[in-house]
């Protein structure tokens, strides 16, 4: 499926202009959801993710009594790209979630253990829905800032004889990093960062990085079906590294 | 799962025995299932494997042929009683992930090109799951897919490296697993030190990244020679 932005990146090019390792723009917008506890709308470029963040109340994992849950989902809806199907989610949706749900989750950006209310038998649920609305490409990095954006806008809701009141709020849900994805891709012999849908096409390689504020690396997650050299995920890692502290800005207010 | 604060560590030794880079005992038995075109058993101490391999044979439905190379297909699945709590049969979110990177392991070392229109099946069984059953199964997957007569350009070579007490250890048993600070799958073509697969949960600095990332690669040429001479025991005779 090549097309002329992809054969451009072959020779080093990009279709708008950018340089290799220059994201599209990016529009983060919080609290649009209403009936949401938090919510996000990210644009990356033509990419348009949305992030809805629902907090419930149910019994904790039995090796884990004391500590709330983390449950990430993502839908390719089919109005998001004529390649979407309906029906439950497949391999990459699947893939996708996985990986914005490690992300969070190992980087220990949201204190799961305050989320308790009585252990072994009530603690809070936070359910993050990613849904894509346009996919131009890069949806990984897109979903992952949309899923912060929803979970920094969220608050925790009012509870009253083991209910939740809807509509009354106790406080903010403790977000304690800004965990960022940033997923490196390979081209020839070129990384190249962001692609738009188009330019995926000739991208045979790409390695997902989760980097937190400390510049600890939180997830890995290889993709594509080429092979990667061990130099190749060394320089795709010092990459990631470099992004995600401009990315992070984004957040910083 | 099951956690610990119990240290896992003990002067220098791990709570088996083992030390940091020891891998636990390790048995691979090709041609384990006779109706299949190429199989293999493969167990990394108390996690074990089995993998038969089917193909290249025609692929059915018609549409989901491709005109110019054959396609692979990967089912990672964990059977019920493999795990403490029953696992609930069919394909969750987990093993839906793990079917994918398998096959995306696997893929760069095969030629399919040279064969239109087919399909290469790879269905891989946990049968006993205790720590690393990812890179069991692409282990055992690798030297079935050999078995079968599938073109490779290498084998398929799969670790674990985990961080555990602040130590980087190879070949996360399940207690090491649910307990490790870090856990990473590795998997490399090692003739060409190609990786393949790379997956990580955790959290590391990007020097211990490096590190187990190069502990990882020095493991799979101990796993390469393992499965070498699997695949040369079975020819034997």
């Amino acid at each position: 499926m090549e097309n002329y932005a992809s054969n451009l990146l072959l020779s080093g090019k990009r279709i708008d202009n950018r340089k290799l390792d220059e994201f599209r723009e990016i529009e983060i917008k919080q609290g649009i959801i209403d009936k949401a506890e938090g919510s996000a709308m990210v644009k990356l470029g033509k990419t348009k993710i949305l992030a809805g963040v629902k907090i419930g109340l149910g019994t904790p994992f039995p090796d884990t009594p004391n500590e709330g849950m983390l449950i990430v989902n993502a839908e390719f809806t089919p109005l998001a790209s004529p390649d979407f199907e309906s029906g439950p989610p497949g391999e990459d949706a699947t893939e996708l979630a996985r990986v914005v749900d490690r992300g969070i989750r190992e980087s220990k950006c949201i204190d799961l253990k305050k989320l308790c209310k009585t252990p072994r038998e009530m603690v809070l649920c936070v359910f993050v829905d990613i849904h894509i609305i346009n996919h131009d490409g890069n949806l990984i990095d897109c979903a992952f800032l949309a899923s912060l954006a929803a979970l920094m806008d969220t608050k925790i809701p009012k509870i009253k004889d083991d209910r939740i009141v809807r509509g009354k709020f106790e406080k903010d849900l403790p977000v304690l990093y800004k965990p960022i994805e940033v997923t490196v891709c390979k081209v020839d012999d070129k990384f190249v960062l962001d692609p738009m849908f188009k330019e995926e096409a000739v991208i045979e390689s790409k390695l997902t990085v989760c980097v937190r504020d400390d510049e600890k690396i939180c997830a890995l997650q290889k993709q594509g079906s080429k092979e990667l050299t061990m130099d190749d995920i060394k320089k795709m890692i010092e990459i990631a590294i470099d992004k995600s502290k401009e990315l992070r800005k984004l957040f910083e207010r | 799962m099951v956690k610990t604060n119990e240290k896992l560590i003990v002067k220098g030794k791990r709570l088996d025995g083992r030390a940091i880079e020891d891998l636990r005992p390790v048995k691979m038995d090709v041609d384990v299932i006779e109706r299949a075109d190429g199989s293999a058993q493969v167990a990394f101490g108390n996690t074990e494997t089995i993998v038969s391999v089917y193909g290249p044979r025609k692929l059915y439905p018609r549409f989901l042929q491709k005109s110019d190379t054959g396609i692979l297909r990967c089912r990672y699945n964990m059977a019920p009683f493999s795990v403490e709590d029953r696992k609930r049969p069919g394909p969750g979110r987990r093993s839906i992930e793990i079917s994918k990177v398998t096959r995306l392991a696997l893929e760069p070392a095969t030629f399919l090109t040279d064969f239109p229109k087919t399909v290469v099946d790879v269905f891989i069984e946990v049968l006993r799951g205790d720590g690393s059953t990812r890179v069991a199964g692409v282990n055992a997957a690798s030297i079935a897919l050999a078995t079968a007569g599938v073109p490779m350009r290498d084998l398929v070579v799969a670790c674990s490296v985990g961080k555990i007490d602040g130590k980087l250890v190879v070949d996360l048993n399940g207690l090491e697993d649910n307990n490790s600070e870090a856990d990473i799958a590795f998997a490399i073509m090692p003739s060409k030190e190609k990786v393949t697969l790379l997956q990580m949960d955790g959290r590391l600095t990007k020097e211990e990244l490096f590190e187990s990332l190069d502990l990882a690669k020095k493991t799979c040429k101990k796993i390469y020679e393992m499965q070498k001479s699997a695949l040369k025991e079975s020819f034997k005779d």
